[in-house]
């Protein structure tokens, strides 16, 4: 080095910082840098179930969890279109209502009108897409921030809710339809095994062949054992779950098609193109709009699915309880979705998380809820500890975020 | 080097408001050249690459591109043409990996499944023929360093195959060894034969790598200098448009201290 101090600087050619490329660089990476994934929800779930199956030995047997996975089917569906929203780094305050607006449509339309109740079904569905639509229109044409056009929505849709379900107040609908079969059906043993089977023989297909193709195009694949761990894993899970719901009275259709849309939107998000605008859109609205995403289309039909999703949740309320009342989708609904979103470590911030998190988080707030029940608290401690246990997700979300940009400063 | 400019404005003039941000102003690049462009806050160069860019089209002026007159009045007639912008902010999605920031916008798709294979196999060859290096390329864009940012969405540019690329600032935010990586990455596009419009604050880097400086002052061309003969003295000169001036003062004081030091330590 020369050490002249005035001047121009030496120029020519300045030596780059090399940096040795880490082979592993994976999962330790991703879990330094705060992405950490659903790891903190898994142990958290694990946790409260020790403590709850310490406290009542009930807690875990095949009947409790029966009635836990179908009392979260209905609040779950409406939480995946949360997460949609939450991943836009958004938020939607109108699910509760819509849900509810959506099960005074299906009642009016079947039980008053006498409509076809698939037909009904259908109607309440794109019905729900036309209410989403006009809240991410207001939201991305307008301009209007979310958390007011949605807030509008809650009362608005509540009202409506309320006028179509008047002078009755609650109208019940038929113990054998359609409706009603969606939450009061459990499959037979066999076809919930083959379920899993599918389920678990599609996902092998998936890691080995992608495996293969990557190593045939020269890129770092997952190792085999690696790939026959996950494997393993997963069917552990889908088969311990299979055996302990087949023992009660079998699985229940409504968690089929709860996990169902969790798995197909959860594979929309990831392996499609407007999955990864919905991301690129929470992540950074400039950079997508610059890289030529349709960032409005994306925010409108986004608000569309969460509606969407609302109305279907609202559908299996109404069926669960044969009825749809004033009071359906009310109360904390709204706040169990959205709670449900982030404790299954969906960020507020945007662009994080997945589905999964709307299946993990209700999870945990139905494992909550049955162990309160049957320690036989009061729903004030429930509130008081669902609140406590939202209030760790939301600080871990912004630690994590606050390392993520240490991380990035490094 | 070839002769005729790839990229030539001439009587280029906008105007916001009361403020003439540009008059007259002219500009030219070759292929496999790298021009800085230079001048004081407010001088119009942001003005002039917006212009390029198609972000703000200019009121009047001519732009010829590879020897052809064009009209660019949206960013998708630059990009159309050729011409890629870099811009300051980053523009990057901290959450996504670096694959899916390059081929944000233009995925590469199989019967509407993303292909990650293809993506992840071609993002690597660029980044290698780039000589980029980071730790891996599936890591989310918010891990890594300004300066691996910075060459991620420079690489990012290049795969619509431009020949002239515009950089905003580029070494802005970047400490010295990450400046030095974005200087190298520069001077490889330059080999690769492309044209390159660098905006920079830092006659460092401008010294560094480019071949010749067009100054700004008061959104008129102030000067045109080959950078191998031009002092930058030469160019402050030009920016501030005057021989007396603060620049030019504490330079000279710099120099008779240098000299004086030089002629006590000399032999």
């Amino acid at each position: 080095m020369t050490t002249t101090t005035g001047g121009p600087p030496p120029a020519g050619p300045a030596t780059v910082q090399k940096r040795a490329p880490a082979p592993l660089a994976g999962t330790t990476e991703r879990l330094r840098s705060g992405e950490l994934g659903a790891w903190p929800v898994i142990i958290g779930l694990i946790i409260i179930w020790i403590v709850f199956q310490s406290l009542n030995d009930r807690f875990l047997t095949p009947q409790n969890l029966s009635n836990l996975a179908l009392q979260m089917a209905a609040a779950g569906t409406i939480s995946v279109g949360v997460v949609l929203v939450l991943l836009l780094g958004e938020i939607d305050l109108s699910v509760g209502s819509v849900a509810g607006l959506g099960a005074a449509i299906l009642a009016v339309l079947s039980v008053r009108h006498g409509v076809n109740e698939i037909l009904a079904v259908v109607t309440v569905l794109v019905a729900g897409a036309v209410i989403g639509s006009v809240h991410g229109f207001i939201f991305a044409s307008v301009g209007v921030p979310a958390f007011v056009v949605t807030l509008a929505g809650n009362l608005g849709w509540l009202g409506l809710q309320l006028y179509l379900l008047f002078p009755q107040g609650t109208i019940n609908i038929p113990y054998d339809g359609f409706v009603a079969k969606l939450t009061h059906t459990n499959l037979p043993a066999a076809v919930g095994w083959l379920i899993a089977a599918l389920v678990v023989g599609a996902y092998a297909v998936a890691v080995l062949v992608d495996g293969v193709l990557r190593q045939r195009a020269g890129l770092p694949a997952r190792s085999m054992t690696a790939s026959l761990l996950r494997i393993v894993g997963l069917a552990i899970v889908i088969g311990a779950a299979v055996a302990v719901l087949n023992d009660w009275q079998g699985v229940p259709l409504a968690l089929v098609i709860f996990v169902g849309l969790v798995v197909v939107m959860d594979l929309v998000l990831r392996r499609t193109r407007y999955g990864r605008q919905i991301y690129a859109v929470g992540g950074n609205v400039e950079a997508a709009r610059r890289a030529g995403v349709n960032v409005r289309l994306v925010r409108i039909s986004v608000f569309a699915l969460a509606s969407t999703f609302a109305a279907f949740g609202g559908i299996l309320f109404a069926s669960r309880s044969f009825s749809a009342s004033q009071a359906t989708g009310g109360g904390d609904t709204l706040l169990i979705a959205i709670a449900a979103a982030v404790i299954g470590g969906v960020s507020l911030f945007g662009g994080r998380g997945s589905t999964y998190g709307a299946l993990l988080g209700s999870l945990v707030l139905g494992s909550i809820t049955s162990g309160m029940f049957l320690l036989q608290l009061e729903s004030s401690v429930r509130y008081m500890i669902t609140a406590a246990v939202l209030l760790a997700a939301v600080v871990l979300d912004s630690l994590s975020r606050r390392g993520r940009r240490a991380h990035g400063r490094q | 080097m070839s002769e005729v400019p790839v990229l030539l404005l001439s009587g280029v003039s906008k105007r916001f408001g009361a403020v003439q941000a540009l008059s007259d102003a002219s500009l030219q690049v070759r292929a496999g050249e790298v021009v800085a462009l230079v001048g004081d806050n407010g001088a119009g160069k942001s003005t002039m690459i917006k212009t390029i860019a198609g972000v703000d089209p200019a009121d009047s002026g001519e732009i010829r591109f590879q020897d052809r007159p064009v009209s660019i009045t949206k960013p998708h007639d630059a990009t159309a043409l050729g011409i890629a912008t870099i811009y300051q902010d980053l523009a990057l999605c901290d959450n996504l990996d670096v694959v899916s920031n390059l081929y944000l916008g233009k995925e590469m798709t199989q019967a509407t499944v993303l292909n990650e294979i293809a993506m992840e196999r071609s993002a690597t060859e660029l980044l290698t023929t780039l000589s980029v290096q980071i730790p891996s390329i599936r890591v989310p864009v918010a891990s890594l360093s300004g300066g691996q940012r910075q060459s991620v969405a420079i690489a990012r540019s290049l795969l619509g195959e431009p020949k002239v690329v515009l950089l905003d600032e580029p070494t802005a935010a970047l400490g010295v060894a990450q400046t030095a990586q974005v200087l190298d990455l520069i001077e490889r596009l330059r080999d690769r034969g492309l044209g390159i419009v660098l905006i920079s604050h830092n006659l460092a880097d401008v010294r560094a790598v480019a071949d010749r400086v067009t100054v700004l002052r008061l959104g008129r061309n102030a000067g045109d200098f080959v950078m191998a003969d031009t002092t930058q003295e030469e160019i402050v000169h030009a920016i501030t448009g005057a021989a007396d001036n603060v620049a030019s003062r504490r330079q000279a004081r710099q120099s008779a201290v240098d000299l004086e030091r030089a002629k006590r330590e000399g032999p």
